[in-house]
């Protein structure tokens, strides 16, 4: 055997335990989704049989799964541009020279260590109709209460609203780690050439930050299809599915409707759309973002 | 270094091996039960459940038995079913006793017919109210084992009641009762409503209650059928739209079961229906005189029973199963189930259990105690069908509708019973 060939099967040998980790756990599950997906439900009385697209026709048929993935377009929507933003906003004002700074970024980062469930259940008190946070300071200035989430127009917009505010704190530290390792120089070279703060901000913060801002977008974009814990304390996607996600629909399926093949026909879905987004991501915005 | 690992590895095989051999007498004597359950009310539940299973293994030495809590109904089932399909021992479980079907279909679960030997557990088995016995009891063969039972009960402020000059002995009896006096129980800027009833998580539960009440119920016995648009059924979501709406005594959209509990004790509605389950959490919070009462009637009185029961699961060993039903004597057996209902407000399961001496000095003292109790003869069985969790759930999906005010009630009623009847047609 040639040196050359020893060290490739030195090479497999290295990558195998990794290998095998996520064969096992990613591929294989991946591939066998797609197989459960072509068959029917199986039970004691009436096995499995093999059904080739039905699945995906009933899905198109099905008027919850339209309704549950606009929801999560909307969600989508909703949450990353403005966890983002706020994220930076956060980020520039924790940078600058103020006092008690360190608490304030504390304080910002506080919501991304709580778990999603414990948030949860936070918000469900605030959002509850009357003895809330939020009815009560309504009711301090005279305004009325709402029934936040029992009324299918304002359930979605308040778990964004929660969401968000659980996000950005989590991609502030991102922010603020890229902003700290931009040297000072730069800022005092473009006071020089007569730069005012915002066209700084514009011209020279954001496109060095794009780096960290493509990273940030791909997992608030991973975040909005797979964050789905509140649901389950909030709301457990109604009223009427009208805060209802992609992945909750899913459980729901496999396991208060033990539909397996048909939540395997979701999943699939569900990976064709991530598997687009991050396609998108890497090959359109990947070219734009300016690495130094 | 890698010398002295392996000579360790070796004997901790040798140890493995020998103590596996030598451990094989004793694991013929002993029986090892696992068990999960469900807790969906407020309070520290977990503890009585310990309690008496620390109990029963000091009176039954032999048996070993791990109760696992599991979180609410279904995360409990999804837990035992994964634990079966994985071959993890899992004997027995408190589970939904809505999930009869289910657990048939899946070939999870085995009759108690087939466990009792003697006539005095044939006695047993017909020593329960038998309200509580109807989700269990699928094609003439008993399935499940009444344990956490409950009925709606009405929880109502009594102080509430004294200042707007009602009697707060004399709660509503009917509808048109309920809605006068919600009317003077609700202030006009919304500090207080005059009754609440959940439309989260349970919907279907609380609708079951409103269509018995108005002499409907909302499926067959066999579990193929359901009636969600007929004209009773129609009319009974028509009135819980209108509490809102017309009788403005309900808050508008729908109304969350975790947090009402919390809206009642804060005094923001005067009434609310409720699973008796809550009743001893709300005794002790509550800092106001508060009356219990039976639901108010329509056309009759009427509650589903709802809760969870014992199955056994049907991949278990002679001596497990005789040990499970031991377990499941000890638990429902009448001292028990009365120290379960004063620890708890679920319902003591059978006739005899209002006969102990502790159950009897409980309800004497706290008399809301034993509503449940004498509204089980007006109870219906909790809805339960093949395909159980979406039938229910279409129903859900349109309650909500209809309360959020997007869909009136026959469209909405019509559109959930087509979509049953297509899941339900190939069991008929």
């Amino acid at each position: 055997m040639t040196s050359s060939r020893l060290n490739q099967v030195y090479g497999w040998l290295l990558l195998l335990p990794a290998a095998v980790l996520l064969v096992a756990f990613t591929h294989y599950p991946t591939i066998r989704t797609l197989v459960d997906s072509t068959f029917s439900k199986s039970t004691a009385t009436r096995p499995a049989r093999f059904v080739g697209l039905d699945n995906y026709a009933m899905l198109l048929d099905d008027p919850v799964f339209w309704q549950v993935a606009v929801n999560n377009l909307i969600f989508a929507l909703g949450t990353i541009p403005a966890s983002i933003g706020l994220a930076l906003v956060m980020a520039l004002w924790v940078n600058g020279k103020l006092a008690g700074r360190g608490f304030l970024r504390l304080a910002y980062f506080t919501p991304t260590i709580l778990p999603m469930v414990a948030v949860a259940n936070i918000w469900l008190f605030f959002y509850t109709p009357g003895i809330g946070l939020i009815d009560q300071v309504l009711g301090l200035f005279g305004l009325p209460g709402r029934n936040w989430l029992g009324d299918s127009a304002t359930v979605l917009p308040s778990l964004i609203v929660m969401t968000v505010w659980k996000e950005a704190g989590f991609f502030m530290i991102f922010y603020l780690a890229a902003l700290q390792a931009i040297p000072p120089e730069l800022k005092e070279a473009a006071m020089l050439e007569g730069a005012g703060r915002f066209t700084y901000l514009r011209r020279v913060l954001l496109p060095l930050l794009m780096p960290t801002t493509l990273f940030v977008l791909v997992n608030a974009v991973l975040n909005s299809f797979k964050l789905v814990d509140h649901l389950f304390i909030l709301t457990k996607g109604g009223p009427n599915n009208a805060s209802s996600l992609l992945l909750y629909y899913i459980y729901e399926n496999a396991f208060s409707f033990f539909d397996t093949p048909y939540a395997a026909t979701l999943t699939a879905v569900l990976l064709a759309v991530l598997a687009l987004l991050a396609a998108g991501q890497f090959l359109i915005l990947d070219k734009r973002v300016h690495y130094r | 270094m890698f010398i002295g690992l392996r000579k360790a590895a070796r004997a901790a095989a040798v140890a493995a091996l020998c103590g596996s051999v030598m451990s094989v007498p004793a694991m013929a004597k002993d029986v090892e039960l696992t068990m999960y359950y469900p807790i969906s009310v407020g309070g520290p539940l977990t503890k009585v459940i310990d309690d008496m299973v620390g109990e029963f293994q000091k009176e039954n030495p032999g048996v070993k038995v791990n109760a696992i809590y599991a979180g609410n109904y279904d995360d409990t089932r999804i837990k035992a079913l994964a634990a079966l399909k994985s071959g993890q021992a899992a004997q027995l479980s408190v589970l939904f006793s809505i999930d009869a079907y289910e657990l048939m279909e899946q070939d999870a679960i085995l009759p108690f017919d087939d466990v009792v030997e003697t006539d005095e557990d044939k006695a047993w088995l017909a020593s329960f109210y038998p309200g509580l016995m109807e989700n269990g009891v699928i094609d003439g063969k008993t399935w499940g084992i009444p344990f956490q039972r409950s009925t709606i009960v009405m929880y109502y402020n009594k102080d509430a009641f004294r200042e707007v000059g009602l009697d707060p002995e004399r709660p509503p009896q009917n509808w048109d009762e309920m809605v006068e006096m919600g009317k003077k129980l609700t202030k006009p800027d919304g500090s207080r409503w005059g009754v609440m009833i959940p439309s989260t998580g349970y919907a279907y539960w609380m609708f079951g209650a409103l269509a018995k009440q108005n002499g409907e119920v909302l499926m067959s016995r066999d579990g193929k059928q359901v009636y969600y648009s007929n004209p009773g059924v129609v009319e009974a979501l028509q009135f819980w739209r209108d509490l809102a709406v017309t009788h403005k005594v309900m808050p508008q959209g729908t109304i969350e079961w975790g947090t009402l509990r919390q809206n009642f004790l804060e005094g923001k509605t005067a009434m609310m229906w409720h699973s008796t389950g809550n009743l001893t959490a709300v005794k002790n919070d509550a800092s106001f005189d508060f009356g219990v009462a039976m639901l108010p009637g329509n056309k009759e009185p009427g509650s589903p029973t709802g809760g969870g029961n014992f199955y056994i699961f049907k991949n278990t060993t002679p001596e497990e199963r005789k040990a499970a039903m031991q377990l499941i004597k000890f638990m429902t057996a009448p001292e028990r189930a009365a120290k379960w209902s004063i620890e708890t407000g679920y319902m003591g399961v059978s006739p005899a259990s209002y006969e102990t001496e502790a159950l009897k000095a409980y309800v004497k003292e706290f008399p809301p105690a034993a509503v449940a109790r004498d509204q089980l003869q007006f109870a219906t069985a909790e809805l339960s069908t093949y395909e159980t969790g979406r039938v229910r759930k279409l129903l859900d999906d349109a309650i909500q509708a209809v309360l959020t005010g997007s869909k009136q009630p026959k469209a909405a009623l019509e559109e959930a019973q087509a979509q049953a009847d297509r899941l339900l047609r190939s069991y008929r």
